[in-house]
């Protein structure tokens, strides 16, 4: 009894001390020779997690390494460089942020000597809506945000089959989840990188969904899957996987979304009426399904029930 | 005779509940908001009223969008009680406009579903005042991260906005599950005045009527209704067309007939 007191005690000072001195704990998963992820929480943003909810990796290329995003905040950044040069003496070759949502861009200052990359309309949304997303995730997270500040990447990235750093790499300039969306095929490994086009065992988030453009974009995705070197698929959120099981997981997540918020809108529902409604049991487990619910009746809602409304017979 | 005191005894409490509102309000605010003494003061100053469950406010607990929370107010529980709800006002304590509307149920149900723009944290109210001069206050807490009444409208940037001002699409529902529905959204900015260089320019005076000039609703939004107002009206059953007129602050006016 004594020692599990004891033991009780010790796992508790344990845990105060790892969130005081504000240490991830970011453990590199290979997913295949030279290519590694860091798996993030299925969990929103808070105080303890500060904000490692997401997946970002590298790939050891002849030249270099190339990071596929760079986490939530400074900190993060300057562990997950850490990690990597425990495992590589390799230089930063590229870093690369997939989308302009601070889980994935936040880390960047970490990088300051190294290239750093996205698509033209990731740039132009980092350096827009940049600081406020700063500015929300210090309120969530708190100090693990302490110095954080936002990187604009300076290069831009095109579409297309392109040898980076001594590595064919496929680019894809898709979209749907945001404006402009970046998966990144790697020919050699047989890893894509799908970024938040993919959420694996978590409800996906749609404060800048297209959710029309995002189910183009999975098909799109599922096309390299079944290409025969295709290895490892590694989603935004949740864990790797050998298969499409989760672009198809994404997907059934979105039609059902997409077809409930129509029939309300079409039904006449308020949108307090719509989310109200219960999740359907294949998603009611899903960490998050509810919250994600909700704010994605917040998000979508609007446009649906506009559109629905359009359709009325209606002389000004 | 026994078995009738029991049965009167009762109502006879409700009605001492009911009825015995005073000026000075003693039952304490089931919101604990720290600004009732004001909202008093603002809107009821003089008058009867009581904390009333039967005025029901929903609203989500934590709102995603403080630029469009939903507040869907029904005071259809009073009526019941045959006593008609002349005028309904909705106010948020901590918004810093805190009138967001007033509606004046006609021949509709007490009933308004609409979007609001939250500055903070707060109770929205509303307090629905029936023909024997009583207001009845009912209200939920919405947790939000704000911002909504400082942030410019959405469309601020977009450059067709003024061509679209003031335009009506909407729909009634003459059966199914929400028979006798009626919904429509009027393309506004329903800018605050609390944006720097913008000044407040917002939707004034809204009236539904049936086509034969029937009046419906009344509605009078103030600053803090959500950008492109959309509203949620029940009418006890559609029966041909209705008449959706108004102006916003600025004198611009509009008029449009949704069908059945």
């Amino acid at each position: 009894m004594k020692r599990r007191a004891l033991w009780a005690l010790l796992t508790l000072v344990a845990c105060v001390a790892s969130a005081a001195d504000f240490d991830y704990h970011l453990q590199a998963q290979a997913v295949a020779p030279s290519v590694a992820v860091f798996v993030g929480q299925r969990e929103d943003f808070d105080t303890r997690n500060g904000g490692n909810i997401v997946n970002t990796g590298f790939i050891a290329a002849p030249q270099g390494l190339i990071v596929i995003d760079s986490g939530p905040s400074l900190r993060y950044g300057q562990q997950m460089r850490a990690a990597m040069r425990a495992l590589s003496p390799q230089a930063i070759a590229l870093v690369i942020n997939t989308h302009h949502h601070p889980d994935h861009f936040l880390g960047n200052q970490a990088f300051a000597d190294a290239p750093l990359a996205a698509l033209p309309a990731t740039a132009q949304g980092i350096a827009s809506e940049g600081n406020a997303f700063a500015e929300n995730l210090f309120r969530l997270s708190g100090d693990w945000l302490k110095g954080t500040e936002v990187r604009v990447p300076q290069g831009s990235l095109q579409a297309g089959e392109q040898v980076i750093a001594g590595r064919a790499l496929r680019l894809l300039a898709l979209d749907g989840h945001t404006d402009a969306d970046l998966a990144v095929y790697d020919h050699a490994s047989g890893v894509l990188f799908a970024g938040d086009l993919v959420f694996h065992d978590r409800a996906p988030t749609t404060p800048h969904a297209d959710l029309a453009h995002w189910l183009a974009a999975l098909d799109q995705l599922e096309a390299i899957t079944r290409e025969p070197g295709f290895r490892v698929l590694v989603p935004g959120h949740g864990l790797p996987a050998r298969d499409a099981g989760p672009i198809r997981q994404t997907r059934a997540w979105l039609l059902w979304l997409q077809e409930r918020l129509q029939t309300a809108a079409r039904n006449g529902l308020d949108m307090n009426e719509v989310l109200r409604q219960p999740l359907p049991a294949e998603f009611a487990r899903m960490p998050l399904a509810a919250s994600e619910y909700r704010r994605s009746v917040a998000h979508l809602y609007p446009a649906i029930e506009a559109a629905s409304l359009a359709q009325g017979g209606v002389q000004q | 005779m026994k078995r009738q005191m029991k049965r009167l005894f009762p109502l006879a409490l409700l009605a001492m509940l009911n009825l015995s509102p005073t000026p000075a309000l003693a039952a304490a605010d089931p919101l604990d908001s720290a600004r009732w003494g004001e909202m008093q003061k603002q809107f009821f100053a003089g008058q009867r009223l009581r904390f009333a469950a039967q005025v029901r406010v929903t609203a989500p607990a934590m709102a995603e969008n403080p630029m469009q929370v939903p507040v869907t107010v029904d005071a259809s529980e009073l009526a019941k009680n045959g006593l008609a709800v002349e005028e309904v006002v909705v106010f948020a304590d901590f918004n810093p406009i805190v009138e967001v509307l007033r509606f004046y149920p006609q021949a509709v149900r007490p009933e308004l579903g609409f979007r609001v723009k939250l500055q903070q944290s707060t109770p929205v109210r509303a307090a629905a005042r029936t023909s024997d001069g009583v207001w009845h206050v009912g209200g939920a807490w919405v947790n939000t991260v704000g911002g909504g009444c400082t942030a410019p409208s959405a469309n601020a940037a977009s450059k067709d906005w003024q061509a679209r001002l003031n335009h009506v699409i909407g729909r009634q529902w003459a059966s199914g599950e929400n028979a006798g529905r009626l919904r429509l959204r009027i393309d506004h900015p329903m800018d605050t005045g609390l944006v720097a260089g913008t000044p407040a320019f917002h939707l004034e005076e809204i009236t539904v009527s049936t086509r034969d000039g029937q009046p419906l609703m009344r509605i009078l939004p103030h600053e803090p209704v959500a950008e492109n107002p959309v509203f949620t009206i029940q009418r006890n059953q559609v029966s041909g067309p209705v008449i959706v007129s108004g102006r916003d602050n600025n004198g611009n006016r509009f008029q449009a007939e949704i069908a059945p």
